[in-house]
């Protein structure tokens, strides 16, 4: 290699350099926050608080928001208590397109203002664009509060 | 004047003006721009004067918005009713948005309609069309920023859009509210995205297509039996160029008025019409939501609700990208042949069926007839239909409210559009079809009321409906 080939080709591998330097620390500080799972069992209101048959919003706090989030921090979730001990916990999150499923206690149904989907009071899919039925949560009961699982924004595609 | 003399020969000397801009604003273009067509090719300057007033109202709306969750919705508030000319910024900012994505979609038609998307010019048509991509991130992403409602549940829906795409939907989704759910990580993103990372694509777009524009030259109107032959298209407009007029003033002058007009329109509608309404303040906890998006994304919104299950993840995921692999590439389908329109039948077709499609998916999307009717609490069925019911009937009439049938019927004008009027539903069905579609639903979208409805209730509704003939 003569040396005006190889300035040329060092112009190229500094330049590589640099753009290493500035976009790698910038990708992984900006892609870590994207895999940060929370997985965590939050409480969302006394069990005592929930009446059998009743299907109630109820909303937690993100367990670690970032100071700023204020509202978004919360979720919100359906909650119906379907025994002394048993409940049914649906995301509000429609599962077609994901905007928020309004319970109609009379109707039994939970409905869907964006595209009108339309579910039965067990989540599954009454009519409408929806894909697949509502999303549900793993609970448990501790020392008489009732605690749910966090979970991903629900996703169309996955569970 | 004298005195300013050796200023300006100091300047010229130093910067040497006269041949760089001096030379863009003389260079040379076909002649038939002098004659009133000349009006139709004002179309681009006018979108780059757009863009240059978004970038103005948009860094004056910067020095007050807050990007923070907890604080945005109220800074908009502030602006919106508290800062000196805040109002009329903000509506400067929407109204200068729509009408980029308009006159951008004009000079688009144009272009097409003249043939100057054909050779030599096909890189010309391939930057525009990502600056029309650029124009419309930067349209969506200005709606997320205001951060009310409608805003944030614009944001969970494009989160669960994106999840829809094959193999990589759960990670886009992930960057788009930047974490597992949206939160305080989420505004920032799209802040930033919105003011500096599109921002900064859009001037180097403007760069190489204004660059590639003055190098190509302005393409001359078509004459009917004009045909692009790409072996001596590069001559015959060299020869047609050499009788050509100076862009200043005429063209230049042109392009100054239309640009002027389209500032005073946008104006006149951020006074008149003032900013978009703030919604009420983004609260995931509020599920009673109406959640829209800006007019010019209300066609999709249609759209989503219109595909027929089954090609959902073809039309959310496949269209957009099919349209524009298809904009981008339509100048290397047929960068030769004819330019006139009047000899381009399928190019007449294809601006009217995409201007009828999108009108009339708007027009649906503002009707929305498959959005529920959510009745209010004092909410009640016109008083003529109720009148003079018998007692089962008026229990009819009040399970016909509260059991979900009036968010989807309606009655005398009152309810839902998602299903039939029932207004006259006696009149075309008998007793046991109106108690076996109670019983069973139907239509794709009617849900089954055999588990909801005791065989009382399901009588007293029938007796309601058979009332109404």
């Amino acid at each position: 290699m003569d040396r005006r080939s190889f300035l040329g080709r060092a112009i190229f591998a500094l330049g590589g350099v640099i753009a290493a330097v500035t976009t790698l620390p910038i990708a992984g500080y900006l892609l870590a926050p994207l895999f940060r799972r929370g997985n965590e069992l939050v409480d969302v209101g006394a069990v005592d608080g929930f009446r059998t048959g009743e299907t109630k919003l109820v909303d937690f706090d993100d367990p670690s928001p970032l100071p700023w989030a204020g509202q978004t921090a919360k979720t919100a979730l359906w909650v119906r208590r379907t025994g002394a001990d048993a409940f049914t916990v649906f995301d509000v999150n429609c599962t077609h397109l994901g905007c928020p499923v309004l319970w109609q206690p009379e109707a039994k149904l939970f409905l869907c203002p964006c595209h009108g989907g339309v579910y039965n009071s067990d989540g599954t899919v009454a009519g409408g664009p929806p894909p697949r039925p509502l999303h549900r949560r793993e609970w448990v009961i501790r020392g008489g509060r009732l605690l749910v699982r966090e979970a991903p924004l629900p996703r169309s595609g996955g569970a | 004047m004298r005195v300013l003399r050796p200023l300006w020969d100091w300047i010229e000397s130093r910067f040497e003006l006269d041949g760089t801009v001096g030379e863009v604003v003389r260079h040379p273009v076909p002649r038939e721009l002098a004659r009133r067509v000349g009006w139709f090719y004002v179309f681009g300057s006018v979108t780059l004067t757009l863009f240059v007033v978004q970038v103005v109202t948009g860094v004056g709306l910067a020095m007050t918005y807050v990007p923070a969750p907890n604080s945005a919705y109220d800074s908009l508030v502030f602006i919106t009713n508290g800062a000196a000319f805040g109002s009329f910024v903000r509506g400067l900012h929407f109204w200068g948005a729509s009408a980029m994505v308009v006159f951008a979609l004009i000079h688009m038609t144009q272009v097409f309609l003249f043939g100057a998307q054909k050779f030599p010019r096909e890189a010309n048509w391939m930057s525009g069309s990502l600056l029309l991509v650029m124009t419309l991130a930067m349209a969506f992403t200005g709606q997320l920023l205001r951060w009310d409602q409608d805003a944030f549940w614009a944001v969970v829906v494009a989160a669960q859009q994106a999840a829809r795409a094959p193999v990589v939907g759960d990670l886009l989704a992930t960057i788009v509210i930047a974490g597992q759910n949206v939160g305080g990580a989420t505004l920032t993103r799209f802040y930033a995205t919105h003011v500096f990372l599109i921002p900064a694509v859009i001037y180097l777009l403007i760069a190489l297509h204004v660059y590639l524009v003055l190098r190509r030259g302005i393409s001359d109107p078509p004459k009917p039996d004009h045909v692009v032959d790409p072996a001596s298209e590069r001559g015959r407009y060299a020869s047609a160029l050499a009788r050509g007029i100076p862009f200043y003033p005429l063209p230049l002058f042109r392009d100054a008025a239309a640009s002027t007009a389209a500032v005073l329109l946008v104006a006149v509608l951020a006074l008149v019409v003032g900013p978009p309404r703030l919604g009420a303040p983004p609260d995931p906890t509020v599920v009673v939501a109406d959640p829209r998006p800006d007019w010019m994304f209300i066609a999709y919104f249609a759209l989503l609700a219109l595909i027929p299950r089954g090609l959902e993840v073809p039309v959310i995921v496949g269209l957009p990208l099919a349209a524009f692999a298809f904009l981008f590439l339509l100048p290397l389908v047929r960068p030769y042949g004819y330019r006139h329109w009047s000899r381009r039948p399928l190019a007449i077709g294809a601006v009217a069926g995409g201007v009828i499609a999108y009108a009339a998916l708007t027009f649906a999307g503002y009707a929305a007839p498959w959005a529920p009717y959510i009745p209010g609490p004092d909410a009640a069925l016109p008083s003529d239909v109720t009148a003079g019911l018998s007692a089962t009937q008026a229990r009819g009439a009040k399970l016909f409210q509260t059991s979900g049938c009036w968010s989807c019927h309606r009655v005398e004008g009152s309810g839902g559009r998602r299903g039939p009027d029932l207004t006259h539903v006696a009149s075309r069905l008998e007793r046991d079809r109106i108690v076996a579609r109670i019983l069973t639903g139907g239509g794709g979208a009617m849900p089954a009321y055999a588990g909801t409805l005791s065989p009382e209730d399901v009588g007293a509704l029938t007796e309601f409906l058979l009332t109404r003939r």
